[in-house]
């Protein structure tokens, strides 16, 4: 209170702008959502707190900054759920361990079906997480009505049939999330270093990393992580290796700020559509990747038509808002459409890549599952299915069942 | 994005579908089960030019290798993909 009647003047920094020692036990390339989150996880989990985090450019600048908030863990297959289920309960308790508040809200996460089949199918999904402890609960369309009563129920090419709801799904608030895990991270004495770009690994006689050399000089390390989505190719090519894995650009909305209209999170079936209400009254939506490969932050309006044509399908009130701005970020679009945290084929590197536009949910189970491959040399038990080599052996996780065609996970 | 297709000229992207990456080629028959894996699944994914498959759907039905530069979207060439050359 006294900082807010002192123009601003007083506050603390939230954590440490650290500039670059010689060595680290571990350095974590990315200063995103995952990287801060793993290095939090290493040292209140395991202890290790001889850590770096390099981040090119400013915390929360990143993909953290760029998504749309949605937390879920609604999935169907087995190398998935537990993982999304594990991370739904850290998020649970993330605003307790962090001493921060992320303004996590378990609003629900309603995914809204149109025929027959599509009501098998989330009946199919909502047993699969009801047996891995999850919850879910299957919505017939008075149901549906009740809580979303602005849906277009009598459109006569999409009728909504019904909707599978999640209810400890919902949304927190993306920056605070980074803010958060930075804060406890540094408080712990790991080193958060802005402005740093990775430009090459440092090897040793063996072809080991041993460190990374970066803008702001040479920096040692017995291990390397990398979380950097979206640039994961680039990173990894740096070591010599090729990922399954393309960037792509995916776009997102938000119009002015509204009066509360949307309960939830509200995805529409028959076309890809989501949308929840921030808490300062925005609609926030988005709908597919642009389709091409891309490392530009912004998309083209082919995709802009698209995601209006879809809103305006399932909600026709939403014509009435105006946009504020669109954005777009870069995803690690992987070939199977599900993540990698594994050790590199190269010693002394891992991998946390391929998030396709999943990865804000993920952060904490990200984060506590990298930590633990990083400290302990084996996979989490809900992240074993995450192997680099799955494609190679045939033991892909493909949730949509696309095959490797990254732009149509 | 507008691709100038060289049967139609320049048009709009959404006349088209992505084929992705056309670096990659398909290994002999009898090749090892590693270099499938490669072809199928690695990719290079550059920050700069790439060459890629587009498929003129709602045109000449070509397909093409566009040659675009992923960091800004700029293409710079577009062929007939029978008639590109590697």
């Amino acid at each position: 209170m006294r900082n807010a009647l002192s123009g601003h003047k007083k506050w603390q920094p939230a954590w440490r702008d650290a500039a670059p020692r010689e060595a680290y036990d571990i350095i974590i390339v990315g200063g995103g959502g995952h990287g801060l989150a793993t290095a939090h996880y290493l040292a209140s989990v395991h202890g290790i707190t001889n850590v770096a985090v390099i981040e090119k450019g400013w915390i929360g600048g990143g993909n953290v900054g760029r998504n749309t908030t949605i937390v879920r863990a609604n999935y169907l297959l087995e190398g998935n759920e537990p993982f999304y289920e594990w991370s739904l309960r850290l998020w649970e308790g993330l605003e307790q361990d962090l001493n921060y508040n992320a303004m996590m809200s378990q609003r629900g996460v309603l995914n809204l079906f149109h025929s027959d089949a599509q009501r098998d199918a989330a009946a199919r999904r909502g047993n699969a997480m009801l047996l891995h402890g999850s919850d879910a609960e299957l919505l017939d369309r008075d149901a549906v009505r009740k809580l979303a009563p602005f849906l277009n129920f009598d459109s006569a090419r999409f009728p909504i049939e019904g909707g599978l709801l999640q209810r400890r799904g919902g949304s927190a608030r993306h920056d605070a999330v980074a803010w958060g895990y930075a804060r406890a991270a540094s408080g712990r004495g790991v080193d958060i270093i802005q402005n740093c770009e990775v430009l090459g690994f440092l090897r040793d006689a063996r072809g080991a990393v041993t460190g990374v050399e970066t803008t702001r000089g040479a920096i040692r390390a017995g291990k390397v992580g990398i979380a950097v989505a979206g640039n994961s190719s680039r990173v990894a090519g740096m070591a010599g290796l090729r990922l399954p894995i393309e960037s792509h650009v995916l776009q997102a909305f938000v119009s002015e700020a509204l009066k509360p209209v949307i309960p939830g999170v509200i995805t529409f079936g028959a076309a890809h559509f989501y949308i929840s209400q921030s808490d300062k009254g925005g609609l926030v939506f988005g709908g597919d990747v642009d389709g091409y490969n891309s490392y530009a932050q912004r998309g083209n309006l082919p995709i802009v038509e698209d995601t209006c044509e879809s809103a305006m399908a399932l909600m026709p009130m939403i014509g009435r808002a105006r946009l504020l701005r669109s954005w777009g970020g870069i995803m690690d679009m992987s070939m199977d459409g599900s993540p990698i945290i594994d050790r590199a084929p190269v010693d002394g590197l891992y991998v946390n890549a391929g998030w396709c536009y999943g990865g804000f949910k993920a952060t904490p189970a990200s984060g506590w599952c990298f930590a633990h491959l990083l400290a302990t040399d084996r996979p989490h038990e809900v992240a074993t299915a995450y192997r680099l080599d799955r494609f190679a052996t045939g033991r892909i996780i493909d949730e949509k069942g696309q095959g490797p065609q990254p732009n149509l996970h | 994005m507008r691709i100038p297709c060289p049967y139609c000229g320049n048009r709009d992207s959404s006349e088209f579908s992505y084929r992705s990456d056309a670096a990659p080629v398909r290994p002999a028959a009898d090749a090892p089960v590693a270099a499938f894996h490669d072809y199928v699944y690695l990719r290079d994914n550059p920050a700069g030019p790439i060459s890629e498959h587009w498929y003129h759907a709602a045109g000449c039905r070509a397909w093409l290798v566009v040659t675009r530069d992923t960091r800004t979207h700029e293409i710079s060439a577009a062929a007939i993909a029978q008639e590109f050359v590697r």
